[in-house]
């Protein structure tokens, strides 16, 4: 065990950074580029702190403990230099949080009103990149982006994909793609891992725009439907409708990670051609009922519930079983389910019916 | 290779050398060594022919390395401890010392397990700081002393990879290197089994792309990596986990340079030469308004007035001495009366300079701080990583008062805005580039605070140098009417009879400057103008 000061209080660690210790101690420390899922990378400079016997303030993030430091996470010193960092950021980012998509859970944000800096004290340029629309599912407001590299680590460490990269030096400096393309152009794969880390409103989704802050829309769990993966996220729901996937970086199986569909493909959910009841062929439904059943907006079928449907169908399957044998049926199932519907259908095959003819496409 | 082997090309090259007059470069090019110069580092620069290994052998080359192979590494560092030996790159740490904490934290790893290198030595080439031109003397002049070096201080860190990170625009020294690898190569002095010791070390080349914070250790390690070169906070330091996160040690050029003469000659002829805290000899690219600009290498501990004065020569055109910058963009602006404080690390950075690799840039009277300030902040933001805010942003604000303030249109709030950001961009920033960013401001508005406050209150460049916000006038009582003045005028406004004085019609003159420089009576003074000019148009 590793015993340390921090703000003048005795603690016992085991290892890790300062602000490991500290957070695990309950110590208050504001960040900006780091990120739980991400590597720290001691970039921003907002969880800058006081080690005794350093020359220069030090980042939290990646400062390993050692015994008898002495940190101050607090200090006049400290706090004078978040602020000075916070004053810089607000001089190049434009003030319109009113009608910003992130706004309520913009970090930065948050820090200026915890370290309550009204005006920044520097005039000059600012950058003035036009929001780009170019591409499908993310809109990039350049404008907004705080050089955290968040983005560019999450494309590189959750996603190997590396689309996206600094260029330039200096204030010209910029995330960008290969040769600064739209991200169509570049190898993006459109999976969303950079603006679910995005602190500000540089990166967000472009289809739920003006549909709901963050305050406005509750969060509820779900699994995507997707495919067999089983990964979890959260839908924003607002007023009983869908306006958002998040990432649940809890989440056992993909641990906040999204492909394109689990992330951006959730139109479907709300749209008109989306079946919400089972449909019988008219002619199978006035075989079994002898009526002409309930017109659907769907040519050559009727509308049904679920008990109706299945005992329809688990009927016909038991007369062709009774018929022809097990071995006439044949069931195929799909990737789109998850590993134990998939069970449970090879269970229905070779169990209830009797036949090894039970397949899976294997494939989205 | 064997001992024997060696002293007969030693024997060979030397006569070749006392054929040719012990010189490689004709006369002219190869200017002796001024009276109060030591050469160490650049002993054999332009005495052999950088592209024979053989006359570098005459000069004792690659002794040392057989010498140091019949010690253990841990009395090669005790040895190098003993000398004193600092890194030459700016910072000025202990080289035994940095060697010695790589050879610790690999005694504390295991090897790795696909027999990669266990370790690497980087040679520092990068190097950056405008008007610094000394490791490129040495790379191009006697690479193999540093070849040489860097082979020693391998086998005292345990390295058995070196890498020499060099600049892409010094394409010279990227030739005379490519030449002298295969040459110590086929003469198996760098390889496997080197001197049949089982000491193994090979270089190779990486040449940089042209950033300057690749200069910084942890930027230049991810370069090599096939990275965007970018600083990393420390720790982990290099020396624990560098290169692909193996120990690594990164040497500049110049220390290199230096070590085999150390083993050659003893530590403590080494530890003879300098102060009590920095040995040995120093180089210096002498630059700016001296008369004997060039590369110099001196015993550190010598002042700067016998720099420029002794062996610089003096200021030009018999101006005044006003400041010298050291240390490149990084370093500060050191006014007259540091002129004889010695040049060593500690009173540099006491001074509020910085040694930095060893740019000395002198300024005279006509050289306006603010605007000296300008330039260099002008460099460190475009030079800045884009990591840290501090530095990408902060410096981008400095330059931006800078600009103002220089241009007639800065304010008593920009002065605290400056001090306010040089401040906190210090203790902020991530790396030395960043920290020392606000060096040339910080010593040039301690320094020549009445310059900066001249430019804010009173819209005057005292120094002639801020177009709009000074005129010339001829003094009535020195003018004589020569008329130099006049004939030299491109718009034709000065007006005057001969053997009369001379008048500058205010209204049309576009102050180029030209009578000033014409004018061999200073009879030609900079004035603050009635109406400063502000927002001038940008021109070249």
């Amino acid at each position: 065990m590793t015993i340390l000061a921090i703000n003048g209080k005795k603690i016992e660690a085991a290892g890790g950074t300062i602000l490991d210790v500290a957070r695990a101690n309950g110590i208050h420390i504001p960040t900006l580029c780091h990120h739980a899922a991400l590597a720290p990378q001691g970039a921003c400079r907002l969880c800058l702190v006081e080690v005794k016997g350093m020359r220069v303030l030090q980042p939290a993030c990646t400062y390993p403990i050692s015994e008898g430091m002495d940190v101050q996470t607090d200090s006049p010193k400290v706090r004078t230099a978040r602020k000075f960092v916070l004053e810089l950021l607000l001089s190049d980012h434009p003030k319109d949080c009113m009608t910003c998509e992130t706004c309520g859970h913009c970090e930065l944000q948050d820090l200026i009103y915890e370290y309550g800096v009204k005006e920044t004290p520097f005039v000059g340029d600012r950058h003035l990149f036009p929001p780009d629309e170019r591409d499908p599912f993310i809109l990039r407001d350049m404008e907004k982006c705080i050089r955290c590299r968040r983005c560019i680590r999450a494309c590189d460490e959750i996603q190997a994909v590396n689309a996206l990269t600094m260029m330039n030096r200096g204030f010209r400096a910029k995330v960008a793609t290969a040769f600064d393309t739209r991200m169509q152009d570049s190898n993006c794969i459109f999976c969303g891992q950079c603006v679910s880390v995005c602190p500000t409103g540089a990166l967000t989704e472009k289809d739920s725009h003006g549909k709901g802050r963050d305050w406005q829309t509750t969060k509820v769990a779900t699994t995507c439907p997707y495919c067999g993966v089983g990964c979890n996220f959260d839908l924003n729901v607002r007023d009983g409708k869908v306006v958002k996937v998040t990432s649940a970086w809890n989440a056992p199986a993909n641990k906040g990670a999204l492909c394109v569909k689990g992330r951006f493909g959730w139109q479907f959910l709300h749209h008109p051609d989306r079946l919400t009841t089972p449909l019988m062929k008219t002619s199978f439904w006035k075989e079994i009922k002898g009526t002409e059943g309930a017109p659907s907006p769907y040519k050559g079928f009727v509308e049904t519930d679920w008990d109706t449907a299945l005992d329809a169908a688990a009927g016909r399957l038991s007369a062709v079983r009774s018929a022809d044998g097990p071995d006439a049926l044949a069931i195929l199932t799909s990737a789109k389910c998850t590993n134990e519907e998939n069970y449970l259908m090879q269970k229905l095959a070779r169990k209830e019916i009797g036949t090894n003819n039970i397949d899976h496409c294997a494939r989205l | 290779m064997t001992i024997e082997e060696l002293e007969r090309i030693r024997t060979e090259a030397r006569q070749i050398l006392a054929e040719r007059g012990e010189r490689f470069l004709p006369d002219g090019e190869l200017k002796p060594p001024r009276p109060g110069e030591v050469r160490v580092v650049l002993r054999n620069c332009g005495q052999i022919d950088p592209k024979r290994i053989e006359e570098y052998i005459a000069k004792e080359g690659y002794f040392a390395l057989h010498k140091i192979l019949n010690m253990t590494p841990e009395q090669v560092i005790d040895e190098t401890k003993r000398s004193g030996l600092r890194g030459r790159g700016g910072a000025g740490f202990p080289a035994g010392q940095k060697w010695f904490f790589a050879r610790q934290a690999l005694a504390s790893r295991p090897a790795p397990a696909d027999g990669a290198p266990p370790a690497y030595l980087i040679c520092n080439g990068d190097e950056g700081d405008p008007g610094a031109f000394m490791d490129r003397a040495v790379l191009e002049g006697d690479p193999h002393s540093v070849l040489e070096g860097m082979a020693i201080a391998a086998y005292a860190m345990g390295a058995t990879q070196g890498y020499v990170y060099v600049r892409a625009e010094y394409p010279v020294a990227v030739e005379h290197l490519q030449t002298a690898l295969p040459q110590a190569r086929r003469l198996g002095l760098l390889g496997k089994n080197i001197f049949g010791k089982g000491f193994d070390f090979d270089v190779d080349i990486r040449i940089g792309a042209g950033a300057f914070v690749c200069g910084e250790e942890t930027a230049l390690i991810d370069s090599i990596e096939g990275r965007r070169g970018e600083p990393r906070p420390r720790p982990p330091f290099p020396a624990v986990s560098g290169l692909w996160g193996r120990p690594t040690s990164v040497n500049n050029v110049e220390t290199l340079a230096n070590v085999p003469q150390i083993f050659l000659k003893g530590a403590d002829w080494f530890a003879g030469m300098g102060t009590e805290k920095s040995k040995g000899t120093k180089t210096f690219a002498i630059a700016g308004k001296v008369k004997n600009a060039g590369l110099i290498e001196v015993p550190m501990g010598i002042t700067m007035r016998e720099i420029i004065y002794d062996i610089g020569g003096g200021i030009l055109n018999k101006k005044e001495f006003k400041a010298a910058q050291t240390g490149g963009p990084l370093g500060g602006c050191l006014p007259a009366k540091y002129l004889d404080t010695p040049i060593d690390f500690e009173s540099l950075v006491a001074a509020g300079s910085l040694m930095g690799s060893g740019g000395l840039i002198v300024l005279d009277e006509n050289d306006c701080m603010v605007d000296v300030a300008r330039f260099f902040m002008d460099f460190t933001q475009d030079e800045s990583c884009g990591k840290c805010p501090p530095c990408w942003l902060g410096t981008k604000r400095l330059l931006e008062i800078l600009t103002r303030i220089t241009r007639a249109e800065g304010t008593e709030k920009d002065l605290e805005t400056l001090e306010y950001l040089t401040q906190n961009i210090s203790t902020a920033s991530l790396c030395a580039l960043g920290q020392g960013s606000v060096n040339p401001v910080v010593t040039t508005m301690r320094h020549f605070r009445d310059e900066y406050e001249a430019h804010v209150r009173d819209k005057f460049c005292s120094s002639g140098v801020c177009k709009g916000m000074f005129h010339y006038e001829i003094l009535a009582d020195t003018c004589n009417g020569c008329g130099a003045c006049r004939l030299k005028c491109p718009d034709k406004v000065i007006k005057g009879a001969k053997k009369a004085v001379h008048e500058i019609d205010q209204a049309n003159c576009i102050v180029c400057g030209d009578c000033y420089k014409a004018c061999k009576f200073a009879a030609i003074a900079i004035r603050p103008r009635p109406t400063p000019k502000s927002k001038l148009p940008e021109c070249g």
